[in-house]
């Protein structure tokens, strides 16, 4: 028999609901090789971020050339194979609009929540992975999953208030537990038989639903909001019992990965490095699985903590003590962790782009924004702050760009991101970064 | 904020007397009026989590799972814990830590036990026995009794479950997860009732005066005896709290209580992940930062429960217990080759107190050598409760991070020549003399007598103080009025999960004076401020009509920006 989307499709409808046991094979595509053939669907856009401390060396990062064909910085040189599925974006500024730069902090939460913080940990407005998150990441297992490479759980810049902070998990075995583990529904499973225990325990969470509005009644304002987001979390909760419960769409990319050991975290190199590798790998296999569409990858923490077995000094010591070696323009042992910063950065893409996915790879149908928290670290300085969009987004952006700020707002590049990956919004920003004008040249 | 500051800087001696012309209060025990403050709604710590569960079903029961970690306000993560919330991740570990207790809990091991009554059948709903169970223990959790309607819906979870799965246990467990889940329990939610003591104003209802008791003097949940009390009506009146007080103060578990207090007061939380480089100090590791948090905690519970000592000889002690490790570290020689062993440091020796003990000197050390300027910044913020400033954005530091350099062999040559820097010694000036006289000490808390060859000079000063070496240190810290004011500033922040309101200042003030006619005792303090009225006083509950149009009303959001 000829094996074509007409006899794949009587096979899903003639087989029952529940049971389907076929191969994903690209009679799923449709003819672009974009959608998913027996359900219409486009193959799922993704978003992630990554982020390092200690930002990279003024006049080495930078392309002289702007638009596209770029010349590779030096900083950069890594990412070349990327090059024209990369943006780097260069020129824009974080206006503290009076309220004082927390170095290590002010940055990032400026180019995230699109307003400067009021102090440390001390946000107006929740950062805008959330935002994504909630726009693209409803249906998923996992609305979104923060990681970090330096051991703590608290190095994470996905916030959605002050108080409500997504913890980052640091461990690669712990990673793999909570998406492979009992729970995990592998959608290529030749059968699939709903949990009877999983719809119990789907039920028995609407005891703790119902306890939400006398529960609201009894606390003042701000304890609402705080309980309120533990309902939230109960509804995803639900949710994600919810997915488990249906028979998932087979996915060509998902296979399961084998169990990672148990590792050393922390902030020394080698450490980072070696985690950094598993958790993208666990990562880009939790994302071709459809467990989650958003990511948080923090690399280096904010001043970043980076150090080398035996060294007494951090690279966030280095950017400040180290002086400035003429020949090179660089601060050598500083740029030492630079490099090893772009060249894990390098890894996460090379992670994603090794996932053939439809026409093209994990890498086409993401968009991955990296940056750091400040631009020359020495001084902290809020201008030019290293910012990086990877990734095509499955054709919603244009890339392999260089655009030159000429000291806009951050905000541009925040709204521009947050437009492409689908989230109706025709400004963003608040105080002087309020902005409404995104950058034509990426939009499609 | 700035209030609790003022508190800690400057300590004020008032004699009561003096107050009932002031404040018309009574000169009896109980001090000045206090307004009180806004009712906290604080998320449960992983460890009071923990002795929870272990409360109620035994310390077998294995919990495996990692919380959201706490945040730091104003030196205590008692008071993060009233501004946190949970997050989808951080409920997804709530939900398999719960689902894993139940599930022990139901066992076959322990549901005879556990369970304290046996199903008319396996496979069937027994209404009865579930009922029996989860309102027990729902009480226990809740820390009040269940009302007759969230007793039936975890009896109807149970059922439902049973009949869905045919397994009764299997009902149980479902049905205690919830319980174990619900906000009710995670959450320490506080609930205000008019005060018929005082018309017009608010205090903490019996069940939620029981809990800020318990998890302040235990860190742990209300006991049956105390549920009762606050049942029975007994926690209505100073007597009869100081009933329960006395109670609790005799039991073992004051020592629990008085450990958190203090891990949580010298920032033990970040032991845990603290690092030093392995080619520098190769004693330290993780087993070395535990042990070294234990001590100073036996250091403290021993001199402030088992033997009443005065807080301040907190500083000047030389009593401690080591472990075969620790006094590797200290090169003390002790008998045991494993456990701990109290010893007694001889007269002059420079380990004075705990501030020269491993805990402080390692924590505020960098990864490769000392830091007199960790250090001194601790003591200010830590001990005495004053706030340091960050330092400006762009700094020169090579010549401090420089150990190499021939011209400056010591930590004090190094500070001395950063300190020249006109925008570095406002702060460096206060902080650096206090955390020099500690040079003595390297940076995992080991003896030293040179650094690179060159005698070390232990001279410090600490304010108009001047002194010499750790000894001289301890004997400041000993006699400075802002330790003991940060210490009742800090143990009221820890009880009540909040920045003092600016009511309850002069009740603040007052305990300060308490404390000193006390002579220091802390279990003391404790006692004067857990049997107060002062301390359950409720500015006015958040679902109050009169919210709106009252001034006197202090809107939660406001207090924690304030």
């Amino acid at each position: 028999m000829r094996f074509t989307r007409r006899t794949a499709l009587r096979g899903v409808l003639g087989g029952g609901a529940v049971s389907v046991a076929l191969p994903f094979l690209d009679c799923f595509l449709n003819d672009n090789g974009t959608a998913i053939a027996a359900t219409g669907a486009q193959l799922p856009v993704r978003f992630g971020t990554w982020f390092w401390g200690c930002g990279l060396t003024p006049g080495r990062w930078i392309p002289n050339k702007t638009g596209t064909g770029y010349d590779m910085p030096t900083e950069l040189k890594p990412l070349e194979a990327f090059r024209d599925r990369l943006t780097i974006c260069s020129g824009f500024k974080a206006n503290t609009d009076g309220k004082g730069a927390v170095p290590h902090y002010t940055g990032s939460m400026s180019i995230l929540t699109g307003s400067a913080p009021k102090g440390q940990g001390l946000v107006d407005f929740p950062t805008f992975d959330t935002t994504i998150a909630d726009t693209i990441g409803t249906a998923t297992r996992f609305r979104s999953l923060e990681l970090t490479a330096t051991g703590n759980p608290r190095d994470s810049n996905s916030l959605r208030s002050s108080a409500v902070i997504n913890a980052a998990e640091p461990s690669p075995a712990a990673f793999y537990a909570r998406l492979f583990g009992a729970d995990f529904k592998d959608p290529n499973a030749a059968n699939f038989t709903p949990d009877p225990k999983v719809m119990v325990r789907k039920s028995a969470l609407s005891a703790i639903k119902e306890q939400r509005d006398a529960l609201l009644a009894e606390v003042g304002t701000t304890d609402r909001a705080r309980l309120d987001q533990y309902f939230t979390s109960i509804r995803q909760l639900e949710q994600q019992l919810e997915i488990q419960l249906e028979k998932p769409a087979p996915l060509e990319a998902c296979s399961v990965p084998s169990q990672p050991a148990v590792t050393k975290t922390g902030t020394q190199i080698d450490d980072a490095i070696a985690n950094h590798k598993l958790l993208a790998e666990l990562l880009a296999h939790a994302l071709a699985c459809n467990q989650t569409k958003v990511f948080n990858m923090v690399f280096a923490d904010a001043g970043s903590s980076l150090r080398k077995a035996g060294s007494t000094v951090t690279h966030h010591q280095l950017t400040h003590e180290e002086p400035i070696d003429e020949k090179t323009g660089c601060q050598p042992e500083a740029t030492f962790f630079v490099e090893r910063i772009v060249e894990a950065l390098q890894t996460m893409l090379v992670t994603l782009d090794g996932v053939k996915e439809g026409d093209g790879t994990l890498l086409d149908h993401s968009l991955v924004f990296a940056h750091s928290e400040c631009s020359f670290a020495k001084i902290h300085s809020l201008e030019t702050i290293p910012m990086l969009i990877a990734g095509r987004a499955g054709g919603k952006i244009k890339t392999g760009i260089h655009i030159a700020g000429n000291g806009d707002p951050v905000t541009r590049v925040g709204l521009t991101v947050q437009q492409a990956m689908g989230v109706p919004m025709n400004e963003w920003g608040a105080g002087s970064m309020q902005t409404s004008k995104s950058i034509s040249e990426l939009m499609v | 904020m700035r209030v609790y500051r003022a508190l800690g800087g400057v300590w004020l001696r008032l004699a009561c007397c003096g107050l009932v012309i002031l404040s018309l209060a009574g000169c009896g025990d109980s001090g000045p009026a206090s307004s009180g403050a806004p009712t906290t709604v604080r998320r449960l710590t992983q460890e009071q989590y923990a002795t929870i569960v272990a409360d109620i079903f035994g310390s077998d029961i294995t919990i495996k799972g990692r919380f959201d970690p706490d945040v730091r306000e104003e030196g205590l993560l008692a008071i993060g814990t009233s501004h946190v919330s949970i997050t989808p991740a951080s409920l997804e570990q709530y939900d398999s830590l719960a689902r894993s207790i139940a599930a022990q809990v139901v066992d076959e091991k322990h549901r005879d036990l556990l369970v304290g009554c046996r199903p008319a059948s396996k496979a069937a709903p027994d209404d009865v026995c579930a009922r029996q169970f989860l309102s027990e223990v729902g009480r226990q959790l809740y820390r009040r009794p269940l009302t007759d309607s969230e007793i039936a819906t975890q009896v109807k979870v149970a059922d439902d479950a049973t009949r869905a799965i045919g397994d009764f246990y299997y009902g149980l467990e479902t049905s205690l997860a919830i319980l174990l889940e619900s906000p009710r329990f995670l959450f320490r939610e506080e609930i205000a009732e008019s005060d018929p003591d005082n018309s017009g104003g608010f205090r903490l209802n019996a069940y939620s005066r029981a809990s800020r008791l318990s998890f302040f003097l235990w860190n742990t949940a209300p006991d049956d005896a105390l549920l009762a009390a606050a049942e029975n009506g007994d926690l209505d009146s100073e007597r009869g709290r100081a009933r329960q007080v006395d109670r609790m103060l005799a039991s073992p578990r004051l020592k629990a209580g008085v450990r958190a207090f203090f891990t949580d007061m010298l920032g033990f939380d970040t032991l845990g992940g603290l690092a030093k480089d392995p080619q520098i100090y190769p004693k330290f590791t993780a087993t070395l930062a535990g042990e070294a948090q234990e001590q100073t905690l036996r250091t403290i519970t021993d001199h402030l429960v088992t033997r009443k000592g005065d807080y301040r000889d907190l500083f000047t002690t030389r009593r401690t217990f080591l472990s075969p490790l620790l006094a590797s570290i200290y090169q003390v020689p002790i008998q045991a080759r494993k456990g701990w062993e109290a010893h007694e440091y001889p007269d002059g020796d420079p380990h004075t107190g705990i501030v020269t003990e491993v805990s402080f000197l390692a924590l505020h050390s960098h990864p490769g050598r000392s830091s007199s300027t960790l250090r001194g910044k601790a003591v200010r913020e830590i001990l005495l409760c004053q706030a340091v400033p960050t330092p400006p954005a762009n700094v020169n530091f090579s010549i401090v991070q420089d150990t190499k350099n021939t011209n400056y062999r010591t930590a004090r040559d190094r500070l001395t020549a950063h300190r020249t820097q006109p925008t570095c010694a406002g702060c460096h000036k206060i902080i650096d003399p206090i955390g020099l006289s500690l040079e003595n000490f390297d940076g995992l808390g080991a003896l030293r007598q040179q650094e690179n060859g060159a005698p070390i000079d232990d001279s410090g000063q600490l304010d108009a103080m001047q002194f010499s070496g750790a000894v001289g240190l301890g004997k400041t810290l000993h006699d400075s009025p802002a330790a003991t004011a940060c210490l009742v500033n800090r143990i009221y922040g820890y009880a009540s999960g909040h920045l003092p309101a600016k009511g309850e200042v002069e009740w603040i003030k007052y305990l300060q004076d308490r404390f000193a006619a006390d002579g220091y005792r802390v279990p003391d303090l404790m006692r004067r401020i857990a049997i107060s009225d002062a301390f359950y006083k409720i500015t006015i509950p958040p679902n109050s009509p009169t919210q709106a149009n009252s001034g006197a009303g202090k809107a939660p959001s406001m207090e924690r920006k304030s």
